[in-house]
């Protein structure tokens, strides 16, 4: 079973094939990058991005039988490129796909700690999104809501709580002399700043055996943020 | 050749299977009209929502109603600009990941272009030259299109496009949204000749309407309690004298013997029935498609994207959106 594991919910476009639980290719490219083409963002990389994949592997895209996405919450922008392409791929080729949240994939691959953690991710306007998990065999076990909030609110959270900390997340680096306050408090650092798109891999199988598939319909970003917040309609 | 269209630029979900840019299959339009009324415009970010959450649904039933599987078809087209940013992306994205399961070519259609090949969907021996007046929401232009794939912009707004000028005008007179038709509705029980609103820019080759729009809020403040239908068809009247003038000064300079319109605001019956004249009068053909030609739908954009195929071959991949793009 070949499963496609797509997240754009940061500035970065982040893949994975699997093929019977096993990796066989993993890509992540870094949005915003100019080297004289113009500024290649989610919308330029991440269907070429795709087909380079299976390429590689010697597959066809057509030969997928499983898409696994993470749809947020993250960059706007991001997730509609991800989401629409593999809820699109998912209807086209007809076969299941698997939604799982961003910032889930921001936790799991730093879940051999005893320290809670926290995943954080940039959500642009002095924001952050985040959520708290514990580790727990096999995974990580989400113990707060998912939430957007300014990081100095954040840390006031998080300092009140007393737990020894593990921070994760490009949020962290972002808003950097923020979280510095915070006593007991670890920093997973840079590599670990973006959903790993092989964390998604490994959820979405063990979803995929339960076979806890949604519609491709029904597969959508998770904004957190109200769109009325963005409205900017001019009177007359 | 039958190709998939997909329009997502603005505030409509559409769909369409269109074969040899001429006839149309199936055109699926899922407008978000309610969504957006209560703000009296187009809120971008409720549209890039809902255009997610409509477009599975829009292409499904565009394939079925066409009788053909995506597999059959020979590309997949989709409006990657202009348009609104995080709109144009969710069409694109869809049109692309359609083209990687099927290995069809994906075709990047520019919207203003698509709604110039909307005439050849209705009159499929249509030649050019053509004048064609493009207004909506979004766009106020007349376009010389010398031969396909060749158009040269003979005059363009300098401020708000026509159809954001019926909605702001609308707004201000408590008529709803959208204004065109609420505005068109009233105007027919007005006097267009009651107020004598501003013709804006006579002789040079550009649009404006923010002045018309202001000269209406203050007309109003001053007679408050003055006809409402009057205001509407004098205001409507304005706006029309304005294309109408424009489009022919931009078809005289070219010699084009053909008018057409294209775009929302091309719905508008007042438009229709002056353009039908004075291309009667002038001894000039004229083509006005259809409403659901004129407004926003996926047709238009299969149609445009044959063309474009058979001139420049597919677009690679790693083609993005451009909100800005420009019709030359
Ligand atoms: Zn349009």
């Amino acid at each position: 079973m070949l499963v496609l594991a797509i997240d754009t919910a940061t500035p970065r476009v982040s893949l994975a094939l699997g093929d019977d639980g096993h990796v066989v290719a993993e890509l992540q490219l870094a949005t915003g990058v100019d080297r004289g083409r113009g500024v290649r963002r989610h919308a330029e990389l991440l269907a070429p991005a795709i087909r380079s994949l299976c390429e590689q592997v010697g597959v066809e895209v057509a030969d997928v039988s499983a898409i696994a996405v993470g749809i947020g919450p993250g960059m706007f922008t991001g997730l509609r490129v991800g989401v629409t392409t593999a809820k699109i791929l998912a209807q086209t080729l007809r076969v299941p796909v698997v939604a799982v949240p961003s910032l889930d994939l921001v936790a799991y691959p730093v879940r051999f700690t005893s320290r809670l953690v926290v995943a954080v991710l940039d959500a642009r306007r002095r924001e952050v999104f985040c959520a708290s998990y514990r580790p727990v065999p096999g995974g990580v076990q989400r113990v707060s809501e998912y939430q957007v909030l300014p990081p100095g609110e954040l840390v006031a959270e998080l300092a009140g709580g007393g737990d020894e900390l593990l921070l994760v997340g490009d949020g962290v680096s972002r808003y950097r002399d923020e979280f510095a306050s915070l006593e007991r408090a670890e920093t997973a650092g840079p590599a670990f700043d973006a959903p790993s798109a092989v964390a998604l891999l490994e959820v979405a199988t063990g979803r995929l055996a339960r076979e806890e598939f949604v519609q491709s319909a029904d597969v959508l970003p998770m904004y957190l943020r109200q769109s009325d917040a963005e409205i900017n309609w001019e009177r007359i | 050749m039958r190709i998939l269209g997909i329009e997502t630029s603005c505030d409509e979900t559409a769909a369409a299977v269109v074969e040899d840019g001429r006839a149309i299959h199936s055109s699926v339009v899922s407008s978000q009209i309610d969504l957006h009324a209560r703000y009296g415009g187009v809120v971008p970010e409720i549209a890039s929502r809902a255009h997610v959450e409509l477009i599975g649904d829009v292409i499904a039933e565009a394939t079925i109603e066409a009788g053909v599987e995506l597999a059959d078809l020979d590309a997949i087209a989709a409006c990657h600009g202009p348009g609104l940013a995080g709109a144009l992306l969710v069409g694109v994205s869809a049109a692309k990941a359609i083209a990687l399961a099927t290995g069809l070519p994906y075709v990047g259609v520019n919207h203003l272009e698509a709604h110039l090949y909307a005439a050849w969907l209705a009159d499929p021996d249509l030649e050019p030259p053509l004048a064609v007046l493009i207004v909506s929401g979004g766009h106020t232009m007349a376009v010389i299109m010398e031969d396909h794939g060749r158009y040269r912009i003979a005059a363009e707004t300098v401020d708000d496009a026509a159809g954001e000028a019926f909605d702001k005008v609308a707004r201000f007179l408590g008529l709803g949204y959208p204004g065109g038709p609420a505005i068109d509705r009233l105007a027919t029980s007005g006097d267009p000749t009651a107020i004598r609103f501003p013709r804006a820019m006579p002789g040079e080759p550009a649009f404006s309407f923010a002045g018309l729009k202001t000269a209406v809020v203050n007309h109003v403040r001053r007679n408050p309690d003055g006809n409402v239908a009057d205001v509407a068809a004098s205001f409507q009247e304005a706006v029309v004298d304005q294309l109408v003038d424009k489009l022919v000064a931009a078809a005289d300079a070219a010699g084009a013997p053909t008018l057409a319109l294209g775009g929302g605001v091309a719905a508008n019956s007042r438009l229709r029935a002056r353009v039908a004249e004075v291309a009667a009068a002038t001894g000039r053909g004229v083509f006005l498609p259809d409403h659901e030609l004129c407004t926003d739908n996926g047709a238009m954009i299969a149609a445009a994207a044959w063309w474009q195929l058979r001139a420049n071959g597919p677009t690679r991949l790693d083609h993005g959106t451009d909100p800005n793009l420009r019709l030359v």
